[in-house]
């Protein structure tokens, strides 16, 4: 059963994926990203990580792709309206994307890591408690940093986001 | 056959490639941003994978972090978006090439 529901989420995580990538219209891409984002918060479940996949699709499908969504419908730019890509271009992509692949599976073939026992394993990622243990002790100092992160992006958001004032005063 | 790292590992792999895919064929800027957000979580899942196959907690925290600066830079890298569209009334990458010669 859990077998099976891999199998589905990982069609649904890398079809979505090949949307974004394949799809001419940028509003169906965002879709795609949508349905690959759902696939992977599916993925968290399978590995008992329940918390992130709560968080996945509330960060990334409730805010990002949503702002992604918005920002596309704003400057209008859905449709393909400049060249296509050109044929070089095309296949360099595509020998890079061999090449990424071959490598990752090269790696992971000629070194097969122990199978570890899932039985032996306690699923760490299902409690709460223990994320919040580590996040204010181990983790303290980049929770911190991440908050200022955060500060800085809206900031600078928002004086990117202003419209240029024709003469400002200094 | 039974679920094990190495199938995790694997999908993370073809995730990040496909996103690398993305980058690289897609001229349209938001979507190539979007294709960035799929590499980010092709990553969140090889860690997610590798923490619960250790038992270890640090993966998943540190998805924590990879979400929120995930969500930093969306919101930076679409405000410098619509500034770039402002100016150019164009996002295509083709286009702007004002630094290329």
């Amino acid at each position: 059963m859990s077998d099976l529901l891999f199998f589905a989420f990982t069609a649904l995580t890398a079809g979505g994926a090949l949307g974004v990538v394949l799809n001419k219209n940028a509003v169906h891409a965002a879709f795609c990203l949508l349905l690959s984002l759902l696939g992977t918060a599916g993925l968290f479940v399978l590995l008992n990580a329940y918390l992130l996949a709560a968080l996945l699709i509330l960060v990334y499908a409730g805010a990002v792709v949503a702002l992604f969504v918005f920002v596309v419908m704003l400057i209008g730019m859905q449709g393909g309206t400049g060249k296509p890509t050109g044929r070089l271009a095309t296949v360099g992509a595509f020998l890079a994307f061999i090449a990424l692949l071959a490598g990752a599976f090269v790696t992971l073939t000629r070194e097969p890591l122990p199978p570890p026992v899932l039985a032996n394993m306690p699923p760490v990622g299902a409690e709460l408690k223990l994320y919040a243990y580590q996040l204010f002790t181990t983790y303290l100092l980049p929770v911190e940093v991440s908050g200022f992160l955060l500060l800085v992006a809206m900031i600078g958001v928002i004086v990117l986001a202003k419209k240029d004032k024709p003469e400002a005063k200094a | 056959m039974t679920i094990g790292l190495h199938q995790y590992l694997i999908l993370s792999c073809l995730l990040f490639a496909i996103g690398f895919f993305g980058v690289l064929l897609r001229k349209n800027t938001l979507v190539v941003f979007m294709c960035l957000e799929l590499m980010l979580v092709a990553s969140t899942i090889g860690f997610v994978a590798f923490s619960r196959f250790n038992a270890a907690m640090d993966g998943n925290v540190f998805v924590f972090f990879i979400l929120t600066v995930a969500a930093a830079e969306v919101a930076g890298g679409l405000a410098i978006i619509v500034a770039l569209f402002r100016k150019r009334q164009t996002l295509m990458l083709d286009e702007l090439d004002e630094l290329k010669n």
